[in-house]
């Protein structure tokens, strides 16, 4: 195995279609979406303005919107609308029903 | 044992007079009324709706005959008082014959067989005032008609059926509302006025030309400075007018409306003093002993009155007197104002029209292209008489300063445009760099500017967009646009800006229009229709609650469209833990309640428990997979605390134990929270109501505010706010009854759902749309949708279900789940 460590987090199905969850891996808080689409996505859960719960927060777009303050971030990329704010992106997708996660280690 | 009293004249002022004696001593007489008119009391300065088919007659009355019955009044219906005997102490009269009207001088005409005696201890004179008809050839023609009761209302309704052409004689105040009032009946009408302008007795000789202009421009004819000489006729149908001048106009029919006279018979031949009136002392006394006098056949200290003002304050000073209640009462005069009730036209004066001393000063606004003129002339820095055309939205604060005497502000401007709250009396293009322009989002002016110069944005949405200036309550949003204006010269607009959502390229009413056309009953759907599926996350909640509005309990609700709270019914806090409010109707718990939420506070170890401002207890910092556990405990409903909708309704303690009750204000409110409870709306709407004037429960301030004057009636006043902004509510109407408040209030809320911008609030609302567009909506029902507004919020109504059910029965799986822990050492 190289650096990649793969995790696994369990069913799709335990997240709405739509919504997002926080899942806390390795000590770190982890926010994973389920498009309207059926794509995953994930960021890391805490907003840099004011450490806002993205996991709970309204997508649209290809963004999420912290419930906070609604500063936006893209989901891809993690870039920020906000100058000079950006979230930490993760590698995830469904495979036979379950969410894997790259979760590499000092990514 | 009780005094006998009898009041001649069951218009206005003896009904107003006879509420207030039963307000101060309800047991005091044994009342007897005389009203000419055949009918309980009504209300005279609703006749122009009448006649303009905006209210039915039955609309119009304040005191039905069941209200004599259960006050003990004894009502002689269709009776005319035309003697008082001073020496046997009694009041003669009879019935007035068939087809005469109770003003006209029938002196020749009773059944004297008929006779009706009433003795009398104290008298109170309250005949009001006749039509005065001005010499004029042929005006007793068929077709010819006064405008003073319900009676002439019908009469000149169904003579205009077969009309084409009428013309109105007089251009005052009544003749200018029977005029408006006849264009509903589909005729031509000509208002024709002797002297050189219309309502010579309110207005300057420049806003009566510019309200001749205002009437031209509704379709009104008004020709001045012509004198009728008679009313020609054909074989006794009227063909038109003739003026002095030779010159005429043609008619079908015509309406004398040329002043108003005293009533003074009944008086002049039973030995009272009369001049121009009959004369009173400053105690509301004729000079024959026990015999008092009120209303428009009155003449004080030389004045006389045509308005209601002063028979509001003349009753009282009455009242006080003849029960003995305030021995010293005086009346001294009344500062009068007259509001024209012409659809359309917005017109208020008060006081005197023209500077009257070389000391005094005058103050004028125009804006002769939009017909706007204001003036106020300030005598000792006080008002001394104001004329408001076109814009009357100052009327009230000007009304309120020429009443109390308040001296004016140094800064005149703000007499006719209010003062500029806060920061904004500067011109935010001298502030410097650092100062900070919107305090919600902390920008400062120097990002603003960045914006405007680097950004290239134009607009305060542009800048809006770039820096969050002006994001938060939109109260900086005026200086945002100064800045531009200092940086660029001008301030550009997006269409955008009007979008009722971002992500839409609709206006709200189009928006609406569209969802209707196209049965669109999701968040989803909309996007699909209108943006190409394309879900733009800042259009779905405002979208969410849009749906819901229109298609109450039909709505698909797509659980991914609500923000956090209306997900998990909690409002989220900065460390991302919840709120909870259960509902409180009313601000009333109960011991066993308070145990429960403590109960569920110290199982749950909240970390805070809180009375919140809108009376309610608010348990802090509570995690959300605990919500529904919290919530059964609780058994008490969700209190909505966390979401746009209906919120609370708070109260004082009203009629039960305050010593100043003056209404049910605890019931109201509990009645008002069961019924509204969770009714989603643009923005929050937060109430309240008041047992007396006092407002101890801030109901001048609440987004909807009832608050209680006496005899279960109440004052609704609508779009206040003591958050960011301040604003006193407007007054929409007066109410009687829990059940009619209710109803208006809910009737707003639906009008406010409907046609408020996502977010806006209902002082911003109410600015917006203003306080007499939403009478003459919600109050007259000018666009006949009153009944349909009252039909969709009831739908709202019955459509609630209580949120917190769902810690029973979650809506969707994993609706409250927290975060999820994943191990590594497996992976």
């Amino acid at each position: 195995m190289d650096k990649k460590t793969f995790v696994n987090l369990g069913r799709v199905d335990q997240i709405a279609l739509g919504h997002g969850r926080c899942f806390v891996v390795g000590g770190e808080e982890i926010a994973v979406f389920r498009l309207r689409d059926g794509k995953l996505a994930a960021v890391e859960n805490r907003c840099p303005h004011r450490q806002g719960p993205l996991s709970e927060g309204l997508l649209g777009s290809g963004k999420v919107v912290c419930p906070l303050h609604g500063h936006k971030f893209d989901l891809a990329s993690g870039e920020g609308m906000e100058k000079g704010e950006c979230v930490r992106t993760f590698e995830v997708r469904e495979q036979d029903g379950e969410i894997i996660l790259d979760f590499s280690a000092g990514g | 044992m009780q005094k006998r009293l009898v009041i001649i004249g069951n218009g206005m002022a003896g009904a107003r007079a006879a509420e207030e004696i039963l307000k101060r001593a309800p047991e005091m007489f044994k009342i007897v009324m005389f009203g000419a008119e055949p009918y309980g009391n009504y209300n005279r300065i609703l006749l122009s709706n009448v006649l303009n088919q905006s209210q039915r007659p039955e609309e119009i009355f304040l005191n039905p005959l069941t209200w004599y019955r259960e006050n003990g009044i004894f009502l002689y219906s269709g009776v005319k008082a035309v003697r008082i005997d001073t020496a046997l102490r009694c009041v003669v009269g009879y019935p007035l014959p068939a087809e005469v009207n109770a003003y006209d001088f029938c002196d020749g005409l009773f059944d004297r067989e008929a006779v009706v005696t009433e003795p009398y201890d104290h008298i109170i004179i309250a005949t009001g005032s006749r039509p005065f008809v001005p010499p004029i050839e042929g005006q007793n023609l068929p077709g010819v008609f006064l405008f003073r009761t319900i009676d002439d209302c019908r009469r000149i309704g169904e003579f205009a059926a077969g009309c084409r052409k009428a013309v109105v004689i007089g251009g005052g105040l009544l003749g200018l509302e029977a005029a408006r009032g006849l264009l509903t009946h589909n005729v031509e009408v000509t208002v024709v006025e002797a002297g050189g302008q219309l309502m010579h007795a309110q207005l300057d000789e420049e806003s009566g030309q510019m309200l001749k202009r205002t009437m031209e421009a509704m379709g009104i004819s008004v020709v001045v400075n012509s004198r009728t000489k008679r009313i020609r006729h054909d074989d006794g149908k009227i063909t038109g007018l003739e003026f002095q001048d030779e010159t005429s106009v043609e008619a079908d029919m015509v309406i004398i409306s040329a002043g108003i006279r005293p009533i003074t018979e009944v008086a002049q031949v039973s030995g009272i003093t009369v001049n121009k009136g009959i004369v009173c002392d400053d105690r509301m006394r004729t000079n024959v002993p026990e015999v008092f006098a009120l209303g428009e056949c009155v003449e004080h200290r030389g004045k006389m009155y045509g308005l209601v003002d002063p028979i509001w304050e003349q009753a009282r000073v009455l009242a006080d007197i003849v029960t003995g209640t305030d021995p010293q009462a005086r009346y001294e005069g009344s500062k009068t104002a007259t509001k024209l009730k012409v659809m359309g036209v917005d017109l208020v004066s008060v006081g005197v029209k023209e500077a009257e001393k070389p000391s005094d000063e005058t103050v004028v606004y125009r804006e002769p292209k939009r017909n706007i003129y204001k003036k106020v002339i300030i005598r000792d820095e006080k008002i001394h008489g104001a004329i408001l055309l076109g814009d009357t939205g100052s009327a009230d604060t000007l009304l309120q300063m020429f009443k109390t005497g308040q001296d004016v502000p140094a800064n005149r401007p703000e007499l006719f445009f209010g003062t500029v709250e806060g920061p904004a009396l500067v011109n935010a293009a001298d502030l410097p760099d650092h100062a900070q322009i919107c305090n919600c989002n902390g920008v400062c002016k120097k990002e603003i500017v960045a914006a405007i110069q680097n950004d290239h944005c134009r607009s305060v949405s542009a800048v809006g967009a770039r820096t969050k200036a002006g994001k938060g309550c939109g109260s900086c949003r005026g200086m945002i646009a100064q800045i531009i204006e200092s940086c660029l010269g001008k301030v550009s607009y997006d269409a955008a800006e009007h979008y009722y959502v971002p992500g839409i390229p609709l206006e709200k009413s189009q928006l609406v229009a569209q969802v209707r056309a196209k049965n669109l009953k999701s968040v989803s759907a909309v996007f699909a229709a209108f943006a190409g599926g394309k879900e733009d996350a800042d259009s779905k909640v405002g979208l969410a609650s849009l749906l819901k509005t229109l298609w109450p309990g039909e709505y698909e609700d797509e659980r991914d469209a609500r923000f956090i709270n209306d997900r998990v019914h909690a409002n989220i806090q900065r460390d991302g833990t919840f709120s909870v409010v259960p509902r409180i109707y009313g601000g009333v718990t109960t011991p066993d309640e308070l145990m429960r939420i403590a109960g569920v506070a110290v199982k749950y170890q909240v970390k805070m428990v809180k009375i919140t401002g809108g009376q309610r207890i608010d348990l802090l910092g509570v995690q959300k997979p605990v919500l529904p556990l919290i919530w059964k405990e609780l058994g008490m409903p969700s209190g909505h605390a966390y979401t746009k909708a209906f919120r609370t309704c708070k109260s004082c303690v009203g009629t039960d134990f305050c010593r100043y009750g003056l209404g049910d204000s605890i019931k109201l409110a509990q009645t008002i929270e069961r019924r509204f409870q969770g009714v989603e709306s643009p923005h929050k709407m937060k109430l309240a109501t008041a047992g007396c004037p006092r407002n101890c429960s801030e109901a001048y301030v609440k987004d909807i505010g009832a608050v209680a004057i006496g005899e279960d009636k109440w004052e609704i006043y609508i779009g206040g706010a003591a958050g960011g902004t301040v604003r006193k509510g407007d007054l929409l109407c007066t109410a009687r009854g829990h059940e009619e408040t209710v109803r208006v209030i809910g009737r707003f809320m639906q009008y406010y759902r409907e046609h408020a911008k996502y977010m806006e609030r209902t002082y911003g609302f109410v600015g917006r749309v203003g306080i007499d567009v939403l009478k003459s909506v919600l109050i007259e029902d000018s666009l006949g949708i009153c009944a349909r507004l009252d039909a969709r919020i009831q739908e709202a109504v019955e459509a609630y279900r209580d949120p917190w059910r769902e810690a029973q029965e979650p809506a969707y799986e994993h609706q409250f789940a927290g975060p999820k822990r994943i191990s590594l050492a497996e992976g």
